[in-house]
């Protein structure tokens, strides 16, 4: 018994010294050591620590450990509303969007259809635009004063609450599901399906008996990833919402509005907690292996139905979502134009003057700060990637799934983990930009992170190790080798931070000051006071230097010839 | 160039994957190799032994569990692979697709920051010691395997490493071509005098081109040998089966010297050479390649079971006894052949039996 003991305690205490041995191998390089220094302490400090921070500020009141705030969400009748409401809306947005996304992508697959290249744009669209163009245009078309409703119906109804953000929410999310799926169901070889008409299978019956199980998984995992996405959803919720309030509304309105940060950090964690599990079952339902990747590129083109009977329907369901979408996207430019919208559609320059007087300030911090934020995100992001992939070290797995959870965090629960860690000491950040800097760095690293990855698998080690062997340190290794060979990865990261930069709302606004403002915010307060022709203004040159520098991007790209969207 | 060559020790070197499936591997046990500057050692055996890891320790890229490796008698165990001063070619050619030929091999003296002049002469030397100064502008895209190894060749060589490592150089290119491409490796490699060391699990291509050869088995080494003495005298029934073919059969010392011996095998007294002397009555393995069967000449008579043409030999297969003999008979053209079912009378050439 004791020779056992003794034995496994030496067998311990070799494993640690061949791990500590294992760890000095691996750090003999110092660039190296710096690079997962660097990354961990962003993740700790950033993602981490504000997170734990938020638990244990919902785990105390009045200095003592207790339950009080969870009492309280079950206490008022209203935090539970609040909370059904988002699950509600969240399961309607998933089940919508996920059924639209599935068709769309079928016809760009399946079908001999026109308009191809348009639904595909349109699919990616609203993945970069500010998150409440879609409501603006909304309110424009179906508001109180809206386009429809009152100039052309002459009814006075309401889009705010469940319909409206049912609509927003699923047009703006409903594209993200259109592009995985698309993904997958080009991987999947046709001969599979062609077998099964060889059997004697009709159309109908090889969608109904082959394409669908083998998309299940894909569609599942579509159908989480929407679920998350609503359930985060600040922009449209707190736009549109009206006093249908979701839980990401109701942190900030607390949180921020009510100076009640603390009655906050019990919502945040339960929001944070189902977002979560969104997220692992995404996850497992990933692992799960679906059929389709398993074979991985199709092997030959696909044989397009032609089947009226099939591609009338869709093309024309797939056409009214398309038109509707332009709609709203033409509407809002035009807006920045009208003097009162549902009163007097005069033409004026008014509210352009405005934003570039008034707003000038706005317009110019958002874009320092993501122009700031851009370069530091993607760098990290390829960084991460890069030790998470090719290296070995303590703490790896952590830094994994920290930052691939951080993809699936709600906004809100970021900014309110901010505010509550940074702004007491040690370290006090808030009110200055550094933290707006980090907050949108972190909310567009973590997709560079995993496109990065994806990238990296796909690259053999040994083209990096043949660059050691030439003598090339790691850093050079990296900078000559393995930046060139993931370009588009670069690129495209490089183009989502900054968009991501310039469009993201929900943690920024518990971070803006009177000394950092951001556009989105501004947008905004000009909504919640009605003015919607500054807001429209706003987000015509939002869009207009988002705009540009994917322009200007392009440019350059084209000059390399790399496609922008290949990545993501 | 020769001047370049280094002597590279591998002492008591050890490594132990700790696995979550498989829980610990010894990949590689207790090595010590000494390699002479200048030559081609071989790493040879089968899949799994140890190879690769073997070979990813001395560029630096695994870490040893324990041991040393020398390289002119300095430790680099500390060093990073940028900093070993070692060339390596990789089984899948690792050339950067990004860059075109003429840029993949500049790579390395670009890094040195070579003068611009110099990188374009040397790179040429090496596009013309493998035969591709056609290449420099080509993409790896663009290139046949044989064409990318070469070229991964002449990036490996145009440092002018004091150590050349090969993983497997050849196994993804066809038959026919991996002949040419080995001959062209060890004239490359005999031309420059370097130190190479080279991964395979293909025993003739090991015999074509090493100097040297080590045989591993589940990371231990077997023999440490020139090509001929692994064949002729393999150290133990493995490596006997490893390398080429063999007949192993038993015997009994009869009388023993320190270089010859007296052998009983199944009542027929062969004079072989030895090596060591052993005991009157020693029961002994011995290994007879099937080349050393003489056919027809009187002293074992068995059934032939099987009977092939092969151009330059005619096979047979044996039942004797309990074993199988096989027997490779040269220049079938101008001898007797004998069919399946026939008994045949065989003997053995007593100086190629070797006794184990
Ligand atoms: N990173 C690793 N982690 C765990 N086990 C490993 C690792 N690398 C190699 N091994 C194990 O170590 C042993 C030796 O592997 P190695 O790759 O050196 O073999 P090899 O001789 O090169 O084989 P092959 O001819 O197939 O390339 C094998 O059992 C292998 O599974
Ligand atoms: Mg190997």
């Amino acid at each position: 018994m004791s020779i056992q003991e003794t034995g496994v305690q030496s067998l311990k205490r070799n494993k640690f010294s061949e791990y500590f041995q294992q760890m000095r191998f691996t750090f003999r390089d110092p660039i190296l050591l710096v690079s997962v220094l660097s990354v961990l302490i962003v993740v700790v400090m950033f993602i981490l620590i504000p997170l734990f921070t938020i638990l244990k500020e919902s785990l105390f009141h009045q200095g003592k450990l207790s339950l009080y705030h969870y009492n309280e969400i079950i206490r008022l009748p209203y935090n539970l509303d609040v909370i059904w409401n988002t699950i509600k809306l969240g399961l309607s947005v998933s089940a919508v969007g996920t059924f639209i996304a599935f068709i769309f992508a079928y016809a760009i697959t399946y079908l001999k259809i026109p308009s191809k290249r348009l639904f595909k744009i349109l699919s990616v669209l609203p993945m970069i635009s500010p998150p409440f163009v879609i409501s603006l245009a909304a309110i424009l078309l179906f508001g109180r004063s809206g386009l429809v409703t009152r100039t052309l119906l002459g009814i006075r109804t309401d889009i705010y609450g469940f319909w409206g953000l049912m609509l927003t929410q699923t047009l703006s999310f409903f594209p993200i599901g259109v592009l995985m799926l698309t993904n997958l169901l080009q991987n999947i070889d046709p001969s599979v399906e062609e077998a099964s008409q060889a059997l004697g299978a009709s159309q109908w019956k090889v969608f109904t008996t082959v394409t669908l199980p083998l998309m299940i998984p894909g569609i599942a995992n579509a159908a989480l990833l929407i679920f998350i996405q609503s359930l985060a959803d600040f922009g449209n919720a707190i736009v549109i919402g009206g006093n249908y309030t979701t839980m990401a509304v109701q942190i900030y309105q607390q949180g921020i509005g009510s100076y009640d940060m603390a009655g906050a950090t019990a919502l945040a964690v339960l929001l944070l907690l189902i977002s979560m599990l969104g997220f692992i079952l995404q996850h497992q339902v990933i692992g799960k292996k679906s059929y389709v990747t398993v074979t991985g590129k199709a092997a030959k083109d696909r044989v397009l139905i032609r089947n009226k009977k099939a591609t009338i329907p869709v093309y024309t369901f797939c056409m009214a979502i398309s038109i509707l979408v332009m709609a709203m996207y033409a509407l809002v430019p035009y807006g920045a134009f009208v003097r009162l919208w549902g009163v007097d559609y005069s033409l004026t320059w008014r509210w352009m003057k405005y934003v570039f007087t008034i707003g000038m300030p706005y317009i110019v911090d958002s874009t320092i700060l993501s122009a700031l934020s851009t370069p530091i995100a993607v760098i990290l992001g390829l960084v991460s990637a890069f030790i998470i992939v090719r290296k070995t070290f303590p703490g790896k797995r952590l830094l994994e799934s920290s930052i691939l959870m951080a993809i699936a965090l709600p906004g809100t629960v970021m900014g309110l983990g901010y505010v509550l860690t940074y702004n007491t000491p040690p370290l006090i950040l808030t009110g200055g930009s550094v933290i707006l800097v980090v907050a949108l760095v972190i909310r567009s690293m973590p997709v560079g992170t995993r496109s990065a990855i994806a990238a990296l698998k796909q690259i053999d080690p040994s083209i990096e190790e043949a660059a050691t062997v030439c003598g090339a340190s790691s850093n050079k290794v990296f900078t000559s080798v393995t930046i060139p060979l993931i370009k588009p990865v670069f690129f495209s990261s490089l183009a989502y931070a900054f968009i991501r930069g310039m469009t993201l709302v929900s943690t920024i606004i518990f971070l803006v000051s009177a000394k950092w403002q951001m556009l989105t915010v501004a947008i905004m307060n000009q909504v919640d006071q009605g003015l919607y022709g500054a807001a429209n203004a706003y987000c015509l040159v939002l869009i207009g230097i988002v705009g540009l520098v994917m322009g200007a991007m392009s440019l350059i790209l084209k000059k390399m010839s790399i496609d922008l969207g290949a990545g993501y | 160039m020769n001047n370049a060559a280094k002597p590279v020790k591998l002492k008591d070197l050890t490594k132990t994957f700790t696995t979550a499936t498989r829980g610990e591997v010894k990949a590689v046990q207790q090595v010590n190799i000494d390699i002479q500057p200048g030559e081609f050692f071989t790493l040879l055996g089968p899949s799994g032994c140890g190879k690769t890891t073997l070979l990813r320790m001395i560029a630096g890229f695994e870490m040893p569990t324990s041991g040393q490796i020398l390289i002119q008698d300095q430790d680099v165990s500390s060093k990073t692979p940028d900093k070993r001063d070692i060339g390596m070619v990789f089984q899948n050619y690792a050339l950067f697709p990004h860059l075109n030929v003429f840029n993949n091999i500049a790579y390395g003296l670009k890094l040195k920051k070579v003068p611009k002049d110099e990188i374009v002469k040397r790179v040429h030397i090496a596009l013309n010691m493998v035969q591709m100064d056609d290449f420099a502008e080509r993409v790896p895209s663009q290139m046949s395997g044989g064409q990318q190894q070469r070229v991964a060749l002449a990036r490996a060589l145009v440092m002018e490493p004091s150590v050349l490592l090969f993983d497997e150089p050849l196994s993804n290119l066809d038959a026919k071509l991996r002949v040419h491409m080995r001959d062209e490796i060890r004239r490359i490699q005999k031309k420059i005098g370097i130190t190479t060391v080279y991964v395979t699990h293909d025993q003739s291509e090991a015999m074509a081109v090493s100097d040297k050869v080590v045989i591993l088995k589940d990371g231990i080494v077997q023999q440490v040998d020139t090509p001929q003495r692994v064949y002729q005298h393999p150290a133990n029934e493995f490596v006997a089966n490893f390398i080429g073919k063999a007949n192993i059969l038993d015997g009994k010392i009869v009388e023993s010297t320190e270089t010859r011996a007296k052998v009983e095998i199944r009542g027929v007294v062969f004079d072989v050479p030895v090596y060591k002397k052993r005991a009157k009555g020693t029961d002994v393995r011995v290994v007879v390649r099937p080349e050393s069967v003489l056919v027809g000449k009187q002293g074992f008579t068995a059934t032939v079971t099987k009977s092939v043409y092969m151009g330059t030999t005619q096979d047979y297969r044996l039942k004797f006894e309990a074993w199988d003999v096989e027997i490779s008979d040269n220049n079938p053209t101008s001898k007797r052949v004998y069919d399946e079912g026939e008994e045949m009378a065989f003997s053995f050439d007593p100086d190629s039996i070797h006794v184990l």
